[in-house]
Protein backbone atom coordinates (compact mmCIF):
# COMPACT_ATOMS: atom_id res chain seq x y z
CA UNK A 1 0.00 0.00 0.00
CA UNK A 2 1.79 3.30 -1.32
CA UNK A 3 0.45 6.10 0.34
CA UNK A 4 2.94 8.05 -0.92
CA UNK A 5 2.20 10.93 -4.35
CA UNK A 6 4.58 12.74 -6.14
CA UNK A 7 2.23 15.92 -6.23
CA UNK A 8 -1.07 17.10 -4.95
CA UNK A 9 -2.85 16.80 -8.28
CA UNK A 10 -1.66 13.18 -8.12
CA UNK A 11 -2.84 12.62 -4.78
CA UNK A 12 -6.43 14.36 -5.51
CA UNK A 13 -6.68 12.17 -8.93
CA UNK A 14 -10.02 10.50 -9.14
CA UNK A 15 -11.08 12.01 -5.55
CA UNK A 16 -12.73 15.18 -6.55
CA UNK A 17 -16.72 16.03 -8.18
CA UNK A 18 -18.61 18.77 -8.36
CA UNK A 19 -20.90 19.57 -5.60
CA UNK A 20 -19.02 17.50 -2.54
CA UNK A 21 -17.86 18.44 0.66
CA UNK A 22 -14.38 18.95 2.26
CA UNK A 23 -13.51 19.71 5.78
CA UNK A 24 -9.81 21.55 5.47
CA UNK A 25 -7.17 22.06 8.64
CA UNK A 26 -5.90 25.28 9.28
CA UNK A 27 -6.44 28.37 11.68
CA UNK A 28 -6.02 31.67 10.13
CA UNK A 29 -3.03 31.15 7.52
CA UNK A 30 -1.27 28.84 9.53
CA UNK A 31 -1.33 25.35 9.12
CA UNK A 32 -3.38 25.58 5.74
CA UNK A 33 -3.20 22.73 3.34
CA UNK A 34 -1.91 25.19 0.12
CA UNK A 35 -0.62 23.07 -1.96
CA UNK A 36 -3.38 20.56 -1.89
CA UNK A 37 -5.43 23.64 -2.25
CA UNK A 38 -4.25 24.80 -4.99
CA UNK A 39 -4.23 21.38 -6.90
CA UNK A 40 -8.41 21.77 -6.40
CA UNK A 41 -8.07 25.66 -7.59
CA UNK A 42 -6.78 23.91 -10.64
CA UNK A 43 -9.17 20.71 -10.63
CA UNK A 44 -11.76 23.52 -11.56
CA UNK A 45 -14.11 21.68 -9.16
CA UNK A 46 -17.30 23.32 -8.31
CA UNK A 47 -20.27 23.73 -5.73
CA UNK A 48 -17.95 22.78 -2.64
CA UNK A 49 -19.26 22.41 0.21
CA UNK A 50 -16.18 23.42 3.05
CA UNK A 51 -15.98 23.57 6.51
CA UNK A 52 -12.86 25.17 8.23
CA UNK A 53 -12.47 27.91 10.67
CA UNK A 54 -11.65 30.24 8.70
CA UNK A 55 -11.89 31.18 4.88
CA UNK A 56 -8.14 32.30 4.03
CA UNK A 57 -7.79 35.84 3.03
CA UNK A 58 -7.73 37.31 -0.73
CA UNK A 59 -5.82 35.38 -2.54
CA UNK A 60 -4.25 32.97 0.35
CA UNK A 61 -5.30 29.58 1.30
CA UNK A 62 -9.25 29.12 0.98
CA UNK A 63 -9.41 32.41 -0.47
CA UNK A 64 -7.72 31.05 -4.00
CA UNK A 65 -10.95 29.17 -4.13
CA UNK A 66 -13.07 31.69 -3.29
CA UNK A 67 -11.46 33.96 -6.07
CA UNK A 68 -12.49 31.27 -8.52
CA UNK A 69 -16.06 30.76 -7.47
CA UNK A 70 -15.78 26.99 -7.05
CA UNK A 71 -16.99 27.45 -3.19
CA UNK A 72 -20.64 27.05 -2.62
CA UNK A 73 -20.90 27.11 0.81
CA UNK A 74 -18.73 27.74 3.54
CA UNK A 75 -19.19 26.50 7.23
CA UNK A 76 -16.53 29.13 9.37
CA UNK A 77 -16.22 30.29 12.54
CA UNK A 78 -14.69 33.06 11.58
CA UNK A 79 -14.46 34.90 7.97
CA UNK A 80 -12.66 38.29 8.40
CA UNK A 81 -9.86 39.94 6.54
CA UNK A 82 -10.69 38.26 2.68
CA UNK A 83 -12.70 41.06 0.36
CA UNK A 84 -13.99 38.60 -2.05
CA UNK A 85 -15.65 36.52 0.04
CA UNK A 86 -17.01 39.87 2.09
CA UNK A 87 -18.30 40.45 -1.86
CA UNK A 88 -19.80 37.09 -2.33
CA UNK A 89 -21.22 37.00 0.74
CA UNK A 90 -23.16 40.28 0.78
CA UNK A 91 -24.31 39.82 -2.71
CA UNK A 92 -25.77 36.21 -2.05
CA UNK A 93 -23.92 34.09 -4.18
CA UNK A 94 -21.76 32.32 -1.32
CA UNK A 95 -23.94 30.33 1.74
CA UNK A 96 -22.32 30.79 4.70
CA UNK A 97 -23.19 28.72 8.10
CA UNK A 98 -21.57 30.04 11.00
CA UNK A 99 -20.81 27.68 13.69
CA UNK A 100 -18.58 28.47 17.18
CA UNK A 101 -15.36 27.91 16.80
CA UNK A 102 -15.44 24.79 19.49
CA UNK A 103 -18.74 23.63 17.71
CA UNK A 104 -16.50 23.24 14.75
CA UNK A 105 -13.87 21.80 16.06
CA UNK A 106 -16.17 19.02 18.11
CA UNK A 107 -18.56 18.51 15.30
CA UNK A 108 -15.23 17.38 13.02
CA UNK A 109 -14.17 14.85 15.84
CA UNK A 110 -17.17 13.87 16.57
CA UNK A 111 -17.95 12.75 12.86
CA UNK A 112 -14.60 11.26 12.73
CA UNK A 113 -15.48 9.07 15.49
CA UNK A 114 -18.96 8.12 14.98
CA UNK A 115 -21.00 10.42 16.80
CA UNK A 116 -23.71 11.41 14.55
CA UNK A 117 -24.71 14.40 17.24
CA UNK A 118 -24.06 15.62 20.25
CA UNK A 119 -25.53 18.43 22.65
CA UNK A 120 -23.49 21.22 24.17
CA UNK A 121 -24.03 24.47 25.93
CA UNK A 122 -22.06 26.53 23.32
CA UNK A 123 -24.57 28.69 21.19
CA UNK A 124 -27.84 28.14 23.59
CA UNK A 125 -30.15 31.62 23.60
CA UNK A 126 -28.53 32.45 20.81
CA UNK A 127 -29.18 32.72 17.09
CA UNK A 128 -26.87 29.75 16.94
CA UNK A 129 -29.61 27.80 18.71
CA UNK A 130 -32.27 28.48 16.19
CA UNK A 131 -33.96 25.39 14.68
CA UNK A 132 -32.05 22.96 17.00
CA UNK A 133 -33.12 20.68 19.46
CA UNK A 134 -32.70 21.73 23.06
CA UNK A 135 -32.66 19.45 25.95
CA UNK A 136 -32.18 19.93 29.36
CA UNK A 137 -29.86 17.98 31.47
CA UNK A 138 -29.36 18.10 35.45
CA UNK A 139 -31.24 21.61 35.06
CA UNK A 140 -29.01 23.17 32.48
CA UNK A 141 -30.08 23.46 28.59
CA UNK A 142 -27.74 22.24 25.85
CA UNK A 143 -28.27 21.87 22.27
CA UNK A 144 -28.01 19.37 19.65
CA UNK A 145 -25.40 19.48 17.19
CA UNK A 146 -24.61 17.31 14.16
CA UNK A 147 -20.98 15.60 13.53
CA UNK A 148 -19.78 16.46 10.11
CA UNK A 149 -18.42 13.47 7.81
CA UNK A 150 -16.89 15.00 4.90
CA UNK A 151 -16.67 13.59 1.38
CA UNK A 152 -12.57 14.34 1.32
CA UNK A 153 -10.18 15.60 4.16
CA UNK A 154 -7.29 17.63 3.03
CA UNK A 155 -4.73 18.51 6.27
CA UNK A 156 -1.42 19.85 6.50
CA UNK A 157 1.15 18.83 8.68
CA UNK A 158 5.30 18.80 9.73
CA UNK A 159 6.76 15.80 9.64
CA UNK A 160 5.23 11.92 8.39
CA UNK A 161 7.15 8.61 8.12
CA UNK A 162 6.04 6.25 5.08
CA UNK A 163 3.17 4.89 6.55
CA UNK A 164 1.34 8.00 7.17
CA UNK A 165 1.92 8.59 10.87
CA UNK A 166 2.08 12.02 11.35
CA UNK A 167 3.29 15.08 13.56
CA UNK A 168 2.04 18.77 13.72
CA UNK A 169 4.38 21.72 14.61
CA UNK A 170 3.71 24.15 17.12
CA UNK A 171 0.11 26.11 16.58
CA UNK A 172 -0.18 24.46 13.45
CA UNK A 173 -1.90 21.98 14.58
CA UNK A 174 -5.45 23.16 15.42
CA UNK A 175 -7.91 22.36 13.04
CA UNK A 176 -5.96 19.68 10.72
CA UNK A 177 -6.49 16.96 13.66
CA UNK A 178 -9.63 16.59 13.95
CA UNK A 179 -10.22 17.46 10.10
CA UNK A 180 -8.08 14.53 9.34
CA UNK A 181 -10.81 11.96 10.38
CA UNK A 182 -14.09 13.63 9.40
CA UNK A 183 -12.77 12.97 6.43
CA UNK A 184 -14.16 9.70 3.77
CA UNK A 185 -10.84 10.05 2.87
CA UNK A 186 -8.19 12.07 3.88
CA UNK A 187 -4.75 13.30 2.14
CA UNK A 188 -2.30 14.59 3.75
CA UNK A 189 1.08 17.01 3.12
CA UNK A 190 4.05 17.25 5.01
CA UNK A 191 7.15 19.19 5.31
CA UNK A 192 9.25 16.32 5.76
CA UNK A 193 8.59 12.77 5.05
CA UNK A 194 10.85 10.49 7.16
CA UNK A 195 11.18 6.27 6.84
CA UNK A 196 9.23 4.45 8.56
CA UNK A 197 11.30 3.69 12.63
CA UNK A 198 11.71 7.48 12.32
CA UNK A 199 9.50 8.53 14.55
CA UNK A 200 8.81 7.82 17.97
CA UNK A 201 5.47 5.87 18.42
CA UNK A 202 4.86 7.05 21.99
CA UNK A 203 4.75 10.80 20.00
CA UNK A 204 2.54 10.31 17.01
CA UNK A 205 -0.33 12.90 16.58
CA UNK A 206 -2.42 11.63 13.91
CA UNK A 207 -1.77 7.83 13.67
CA UNK A 208 -1.88 6.40 10.18
CA UNK A 209 -4.85 5.16 10.19
CA UNK A 210 -6.43 8.67 9.43
CA UNK A 211 -4.13 9.42 6.17
CA UNK A 212 -4.85 7.68 3.07
CA UNK A 213 -2.52 10.12 1.06
CA UNK A 214 0.76 11.63 1.34
CA UNK A 215 2.51 14.59 -0.35
CA UNK A 216 5.60 16.10 0.10
CA UNK A 217 4.93 20.38 -0.07
CA UNK A 218 7.95 21.06 0.47
CA UNK A 219 9.75 24.01 0.01
CA UNK A 220 6.88 26.24 1.96
CA UNK A 221 6.96 29.88 2.04
CA UNK A 222 4.85 29.71 5.09
CA UNK A 223 3.17 33.48 5.69
CA UNK A 224 2.38 35.51 8.37
CA UNK A 225 -1.14 37.48 9.36
CA UNK A 226 0.13 39.91 11.90
CA UNK A 227 4.01 39.66 12.48
CA UNK A 228 4.02 41.66 16.17
CA UNK A 229 7.79 41.18 17.75
CA UNK A 230 9.41 42.92 20.77
CA UNK A 231 12.68 44.83 21.08
CA UNK A 232 15.64 42.60 22.11
CA UNK A 233 17.12 44.43 25.54
CA UNK A 234 20.18 46.24 25.41
CA UNK A 235 23.15 43.81 26.71
CA UNK B 1 -11.47 60.47 35.05
CA UNK B 2 -12.24 58.03 33.75
CA UNK B 3 -9.91 54.80 33.32
CA UNK B 4 -7.85 54.52 30.31
CA UNK B 5 -7.52 50.94 28.48
CA UNK B 6 -4.64 49.96 30.40
CA UNK B 7 -7.06 50.91 33.54
CA UNK B 8 -9.21 48.43 32.84
CA UNK B 9 -6.97 45.93 32.09
CA UNK B 10 -4.88 46.43 35.39
CA UNK B 11 -8.30 46.53 36.96
CA UNK B 12 -9.32 42.83 35.55
CA UNK B 13 -5.79 41.65 36.45
CA UNK B 14 -6.65 42.11 40.01
CA UNK B 15 -9.06 39.03 39.50
CA UNK B 16 -6.57 36.93 38.74
CA UNK B 17 -5.44 34.42 40.99
CA UNK B 18 -2.40 31.94 41.64
CA UNK B 19 -2.58 29.10 39.08
CA UNK B 20 -5.22 30.16 37.23
CA UNK B 21 -5.41 28.80 33.30
CA UNK B 22 -7.13 32.52 31.17
CA UNK B 23 -8.39 33.28 27.59
CA UNK B 24 -8.23 36.74 27.44
CA UNK B 25 -9.93 37.99 24.20
CA UNK B 26 -8.46 40.75 21.79
CA UNK B 27 -8.50 44.50 22.10
CA UNK B 28 -8.28 45.39 25.65
CA UNK B 29 -8.26 41.83 27.48
CA UNK B 30 -4.92 41.15 25.88
CA UNK B 31 -2.87 44.24 27.86
CA UNK B 32 -4.23 41.91 31.24
CA UNK B 33 -1.25 40.01 30.25
CA UNK B 34 1.12 42.84 30.81
CA UNK B 35 -0.20 43.20 34.58
CA UNK B 36 -0.18 40.03 36.02
CA UNK B 37 1.35 40.13 39.74
CA UNK B 38 5.13 39.19 40.06
CA UNK B 39 5.05 36.22 41.28
CA UNK B 40 1.87 34.82 40.60
CA UNK B 41 1.68 31.94 38.35
CA UNK B 42 -1.27 32.57 35.45
CA UNK B 43 -0.79 30.54 32.53
CA UNK B 44 -2.90 31.72 29.24
CA UNK B 45 -4.66 29.47 26.73
CA UNK B 46 -4.51 30.37 23.51
CA UNK B 47 -7.74 28.72 22.31
CA UNK B 48 -6.19 28.11 18.48
CA UNK B 49 -4.14 25.21 20.55
CA UNK B 50 -1.73 26.66 22.78
CA UNK B 51 -1.32 26.88 27.09
CA UNK B 52 1.26 29.02 27.97
CA UNK B 53 1.58 32.08 25.68
CA UNK B 54 4.72 33.49 25.87
CA UNK B 55 5.96 37.26 24.77
CA UNK B 56 5.94 38.64 21.20
CA UNK B 57 9.06 37.00 19.74
CA UNK B 58 12.22 38.63 19.00
CA UNK B 59 12.75 39.69 15.50
CA UNK B 60 14.84 36.96 14.21
CA UNK B 61 12.42 34.18 16.26
CA UNK B 62 9.20 35.27 14.62
CA UNK B 63 7.72 31.71 13.51
CA UNK B 64 5.05 31.41 11.52
CA UNK B 65 3.97 28.19 12.95
CA UNK B 66 3.59 30.04 16.60
CA UNK B 67 0.61 32.44 16.47
CA UNK B 68 -2.22 33.06 18.96
CA UNK B 69 -5.77 33.54 18.20
CA UNK B 70 -5.72 37.04 17.44
CA UNK B 71 -3.21 35.48 14.68
CA UNK B 72 -0.26 37.58 16.08
CA UNK B 73 3.15 36.21 16.12
CA UNK B 74 4.03 34.88 19.92
CA UNK B 75 6.60 32.85 21.59
CA UNK B 76 5.81 29.63 23.66
CA UNK B 77 8.07 29.30 27.91
CA UNK B 78 9.53 26.25 29.15
CA UNK B 79 6.17 24.81 30.40
CA UNK B 80 3.91 25.50 27.34
CA UNK B 81 2.10 22.89 25.52
CA UNK B 82 -0.18 22.73 22.18
CA UNK B 83 -3.10 20.61 21.57
CA UNK B 84 -5.60 20.29 18.72
CA UNK B 85 -8.75 22.83 18.33
CA UNK B 86 -10.99 19.87 19.46
CA UNK B 87 -8.79 19.82 22.82
CA UNK B 88 -8.46 23.14 23.05
CA UNK B 89 -12.07 23.37 23.20
CA UNK B 90 -12.58 20.37 25.37
CA UNK B 91 -10.60 22.28 28.48
CA UNK B 92 -13.02 25.57 27.67
CA UNK B 93 -16.46 23.92 27.38
CA UNK B 94 -15.54 21.37 29.88
CA UNK B 95 -15.16 24.04 32.56
CA UNK B 96 -11.21 23.82 33.46
CA UNK B 97 -10.57 27.52 31.89
CA UNK B 98 -10.87 29.54 35.18
CA UNK B 99 -10.98 32.75 33.83
CA UNK B 100 -12.18 34.94 30.59
CA UNK B 101 -11.54 38.49 29.67
CA UNK B 102 -13.73 39.71 26.80
CA UNK B 103 -14.99 42.75 24.72
CA UNK B 104 -18.27 43.63 25.08
CA UNK B 105 -20.67 45.58 22.54
CA UNK B 106 -23.68 45.29 25.12
CA UNK B 107 -24.37 43.67 28.52
CA UNK B 108 -27.85 43.35 29.76
CA UNK B 109 -28.57 43.47 33.73
CA UNK B 110 -29.66 39.55 33.47
CA UNK B 111 -25.49 39.16 32.11
CA UNK B 112 -26.98 38.26 28.51
CA UNK B 113 -23.70 39.29 26.72
CA UNK B 114 -23.65 40.76 22.75
CA UNK B 115 -20.20 40.87 21.57
CA UNK B 116 -20.07 39.33 17.82
CA UNK B 117 -22.31 40.72 14.92
CA UNK B 118 -23.98 44.18 14.10
CA UNK B 119 -27.54 43.53 11.73
CA UNK B 120 -27.03 44.92 8.52
CA UNK B 121 -22.96 45.32 9.08
CA UNK B 122 -20.70 42.74 7.41
CA UNK B 123 -20.98 39.40 10.06
CA UNK B 124 -16.86 38.24 10.81
CA UNK B 125 -18.13 35.58 12.84
CA UNK B 126 -17.78 34.59 16.26
CA UNK B 127 -15.01 32.98 16.53
CA UNK B 128 -14.63 31.35 19.79
CA UNK B 129 -16.14 33.34 21.70
CA UNK B 130 -19.76 31.16 22.32
CA UNK B 131 -17.85 28.45 23.41
CA UNK B 132 -16.08 30.23 26.01
CA UNK B 133 -18.81 32.12 27.80
CA UNK B 134 -21.00 28.79 27.87
CA UNK B 135 -17.75 26.97 29.49
CA UNK B 136 -15.51 29.23 31.31
CA UNK B 137 -15.82 29.73 35.39
CA UNK B 138 -15.87 33.28 35.11
CA UNK B 139 -16.02 35.81 32.69
CA UNK B 140 -15.19 39.27 32.89
CA UNK B 141 -16.46 41.77 30.27
CA UNK B 142 -14.04 44.80 29.66
CA UNK B 143 -15.73 47.49 27.05
CA UNK B 144 -16.24 51.45 26.88
CA UNK B 145 -19.26 52.45 29.20
CA UNK B 146 -21.04 54.33 26.49
CA UNK B 147 -21.01 53.60 22.81
CA UNK B 148 -19.44 56.61 20.65
CA UNK B 149 -22.70 58.36 20.12
CA UNK B 150 -23.16 57.97 23.86
CA UNK B 151 -25.59 55.53 24.64
CA UNK B 152 -25.27 52.60 27.37
CA UNK B 153 -24.08 49.68 26.92
CA UNK B 154 -24.86 47.87 30.02
CA UNK B 155 -28.58 47.82 29.54
CA UNK B 156 -31.68 46.18 30.32
CA UNK B 157 -31.79 43.81 27.18
CA UNK B 158 -29.20 43.52 24.77
CA UNK B 159 -30.50 44.72 21.33
CA UNK B 160 -27.68 42.85 19.56
CA UNK B 161 -28.03 39.61 19.14
CA UNK B 162 -26.47 37.74 21.94
CA UNK B 163 -23.31 35.45 22.08
CA UNK B 164 -24.51 33.92 25.50
CA UNK B 165 -27.77 34.17 27.40
CA UNK B 166 -26.75 34.94 31.35
CA UNK B 167 -23.05 34.20 31.45
CA UNK B 168 -21.32 37.79 32.56
CA UNK B 169 -19.59 37.82 35.84
CA UNK B 170 -18.15 41.44 36.08
CA UNK B 171 -18.21 44.19 34.17
CA UNK B 172 -15.03 46.48 33.77
CA UNK B 173 -16.24 49.66 32.36
CA UNK B 174 -13.91 52.98 31.95
CA UNK B 175 -16.54 54.61 34.35
CA UNK B 176 -17.03 51.42 36.88
CA UNK B 177 -16.96 47.66 38.05
CA UNK B 178 -20.35 45.93 38.33
CA UNK B 179 -20.01 42.42 39.73
CA UNK B 180 -22.42 39.43 40.44
CA UNK B 181 -21.66 36.28 43.09
CA UNK B 182 -23.57 34.07 41.16
CA UNK B 183 -26.21 34.08 37.71
CA UNK B 184 -29.23 34.76 39.92
CA UNK B 185 -28.13 37.79 41.17
CA UNK B 186 -28.51 41.49 39.95
CA UNK B 187 -25.03 43.24 39.26
CA UNK B 188 -24.09 45.06 42.33
CA UNK B 189 -21.99 48.79 41.36
CA UNK B 190 -18.82 47.97 43.92
CA UNK B 191 -15.82 50.42 42.21
CA UNK B 192 -16.06 53.89 40.36
CA UNK B 193 -13.04 55.69 38.36
CA UNK B 194 -10.92 57.71 40.24
CA UNK B 195 -13.54 61.11 40.41
CA UNK B 196 -16.35 59.50 38.89
CA UNK B 197 -19.87 59.69 41.04
CA UNK B 198 -22.71 57.42 41.73
CA UNK B 199 -24.83 59.73 40.25
CA UNK B 200 -23.13 59.75 37.10
CA UNK B 201 -22.26 56.52 36.75
CA UNK B 202 -26.25 56.18 36.86
CA UNK B 203 -27.09 58.38 34.51
CA UNK B 204 -24.70 56.52 31.95
CA UNK B 205 -26.24 53.09 32.33
CA UNK B 206 -29.63 51.72 31.45
CA UNK B 207 -29.78 48.34 33.60
CA UNK B 208 -31.17 48.07 36.82
CA UNK B 209 -28.10 47.09 39.25
CA UNK B 210 -27.49 47.40 43.23
CA UNK B 211 -25.32 50.04 44.98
Amino acid sequence: MQKIYPNAEGALDGLLRDGMTLAAGGFGLCGIPERLIDAVVASGVKDLTIASNNAGIDNEGLGKLLRTRQVAKMISSYVGENKEFERQFLAGELEVEFCPQGTLAERMRAGGAGIPGFYTKTGVGTQVAEGKEVKAFDGEDYILERGIRADLSLIKGWKADESGNLMFRKTARNFNQPAATCGRICVAEVEEIVPVGSLDPDCIHLPSIYVNRLILGAPYDKKIEFRTVREREAA
Amino acid sequence: MPWDRNDMAARAAKELQDGYYVNLGIGIPTLVANNIPAGMTVTLQSENGMLGIGPFPYDDEVDPDLINAGKQTISELPQSSYFDSAQSFAMIRGGHIDLAVLGGMEVSENGDLANWMVPGKMIKGMGGAMDLVAGVKKIIVVMEHTSKSGDAKFIPACTLPLTGKNVVDMIITDLAVFHRPDHDSPFKLIELAPGLTRDEVRQKTSAQYVE
